[in-house]
């Protein structure tokens, strides 16, 4: 069986972003990025089904610009077999996304594609449903176990108020939610393996792929700030206030 | 403009998301609901009496009873082209089948819409909501999913809107449903919750969090954590409220040993009335919550419980 695995460079989960000053968007320059945390819980999902044998070889595809390379290293320290960097500058869609990734998969044949359920950057929750639509594949969203079979997939899903288990055939898209597992950390022995592991590079144009805009952001800005709140002296205070200033109790 | 929403209901009603994503429909044009199911009469009635829908389109068969993207996505396609708009909730209901649809459609839906402008033009946050990004389509169909906590839930009664039943469409079987377990508890969902009461690292143990599961039962509140007091091994995942957890914004939040982490913030300052009880004055919760005290949890939190018993 072989996996392939999506991965995206994006600001840290920790990192307090801040809105550019013309909010045309988010400040970048000179933030830690890391790779997106879901995208982690993918990998490593895919390196623990490479390491019990159901799976021979586990790929991880990365599209963004030539830093990205250091995210699929991260993958390829994990556990990941070899690498793929699409590069380009451009602040690509989902659904382009989702278009490259389409090419990819029919060029590798993988059983299974393992991608995060949305990055934090954009928050769009959209790509690994529309690579499964366009490659007419069934989709595993949100997985927070998975189990697999030589032609099925079983996977629990989290859904708004439990879980949900489905069987898919696979091929199958799967889309990682917290609970599916903790990810490693990279030892400095595998950090170092990695770097002789081998990264394709490939740009959009050689997939063909229009990876035009459909979708104009016209502007960013801050949310609105909540006004400064009151300290309170005491549970009284507070009870009062929330029955009788707030209203909310 | 016609726009077209795609219900999301348990077999009875509609579900809570889907009525505040009728109200966003509204506001852009005339409102088709399709619900399909497997025996669903009563839900497209109660659809049909909301004063802000103009048609029920009916999809019934036992394909439909379990709400699989590869079986929905199909019928969805089938009706699309009608449409200017195409909204579902953003719960995970529509955020699993919505971008399949788009995909199919050749068209970049827009995820979580908080605010409409016009036609082509919506809000939405990014970064967990830490921004707020104005994007405009000139996609021929916009497919879009509406975030609940930013719109009112559609309940005024008004002339009945005609209902009609549709053409099911059969799909290659490659998914198939095999059970729900929904998490049972009498508390709300953690999504849905008016009120909600969460506990961070300082609660100190699993173990103490009956004490905010007390207080949480008598406001008829849903029980949260931190990130914090997730990795601890406190309580299990799905407790989580933040950025890579669950995204909330219930009418009262009421953080307890909370320091408030970007991450943890990211996931409740929407709420529309935070409270904050930790002992330590210069955590950064306090600059987000409407009140604080200051003050152990340890002994602030059963004199809550007492003071909410009188």
């Amino acid at each position: 069986m072989k996996i392939i695995v999506a991965v995206k460079r994006v600001v840290d989960y920790n990192v307090k972003i801040r809105v550019k000053s013309d909010n045309t968007g988010i400040e970048t320059a000179n933030i830690k990025m890391s790779m997106n945390p879901f995208d982690e819980i993918a990998v490593e999902e895919g390196v623990r089904l490479r390491e019990s044998g159901l799976a021979e070889e586990l790929v991880v595809v990365s599209i963004g610009p030539k830093q990205s390379q250091e995210t699929i290293r991260t993958a390829l320290a994990m556990g990941a077999d070899r690498g793929i960097h699409i590069q380009t500058d451009e602040e690509i869609e989902p659904l382009s996304i989702a278009k490259l990734l389409k090419e990819i998969a029919e060029k590798e044949k993988p059983d299974l594609f393992i991608l995060g359920k949305q990055a934090i950057d954009d928050d769009s929750n959209q790509t690994g449903q529309m690579l499964a639509a366009l490659l007419g594949w069934s989709q595993g969203t949100f997985a927070s176990k998975l189990t697999l079979d030589t032609s099925n997939a079983n996977v629990i899903r989290e859904i708004d108020g439990g879980l949900e288990t489905i069987k898919l055939n696979l091929p199958a898209i799967i889309t990682t939610d917290l609970r599916l597992n903790t990810p490693r950390y990279a030892s400095l022995p595998n950090i170092m393996k990695a770097k002789k592991k081998i990264i394709e590079e490939l740009v959009p144009s050689d997939l063909n792929v229009d990876i035009s805009h459909r979708i104009n952001t016209l502007k960013v800005v801050e949310p609105s700030s909540r006004e400064a709140g009151v300290i309170v002296k005491d549970i009284v205070e507070l009870v009062d206030k929330l029955k009788n200033e707030a209203k909310v109790i | 403009m016609s726009i077209l929403v795609i219900a999301e209901h348990d077999g009875s009603a509609l579900k809570g998301s889907t009525l505040n994503t009728i109200t966003a429909a509204a506001e852009l044009g005339d409102v088709t609901v399709l619900i399909a199911g497997g025996n669903c009469d009563t839900v497209a009635s109660q659809a049909a009496k909301l004063a802000a829908t103009n048609k029920i389109l009916l999809a019934e068969d036992e394909i439909y009873s379990t709400p699989l993207a590869e079986t929905f996505t199909p019928l969805i396609l089938s009706i699309a082209r009608d449409f200017s708009h195409i909204l579902g909730p953003a719960s995970t209901f529509g955020k699993n089948i919505l971008p399949r649809v788009s995909a199919l459609l050749d068209v970049q839906q827009i995820s979580e819409i908080v605010a409409i402008h016009d036609s082509d033009t919506f809000d939405r946050p990014i970064y967990a909501g830490n921004a707020i990004a104005t994007v405009q389509s000139k996609e021929s169909i916009k497919v879009l999913t509406v975030r609940a906590t930013a719109f009112e839930a559609a309940t005024e009664v008004g002339s009945p809107a005609e209902i009609a039943k549709i053409e099911i469409v059969t799909a290659e079987k490659i998914s198939e449903f095999i059970s729900t377990e929904l998490t049972k508890s009498d508390r709300p969902e953690l999504t849905q919750a008016k009120i909600v009461v969460s506990g961070g690292r300082g609660m100190q143990n699993g173990e103490n969090f009956i004490m905010l599961e007390r207080v949480a039962d008598l406001l008829g509140a849903a029980v949260g954590a931190s990130r914090a007091a997730v990795d601890s091994g406190f309580v299990s995942n799905d407790y989580q409220v933040g950025q890579t957890g669950k995204i909330i914004a219930p009418e009262l939040y009421i953080a307890v040993g909370i320091s408030g982490a970007i991450q943890h913030l990211a996931g409740m300052k929407d709420s529309n009335v935070i409270v904050a009880i930790n002992k330590d004055e210069e955590a950064p919760i306090f600059q987000v919550a409407d009140y604080g005290l200051v003050g152990d949890l340890f002994t602030e939190i059963p004199k809550l419980e007492a003071e909410l018993q009188k």
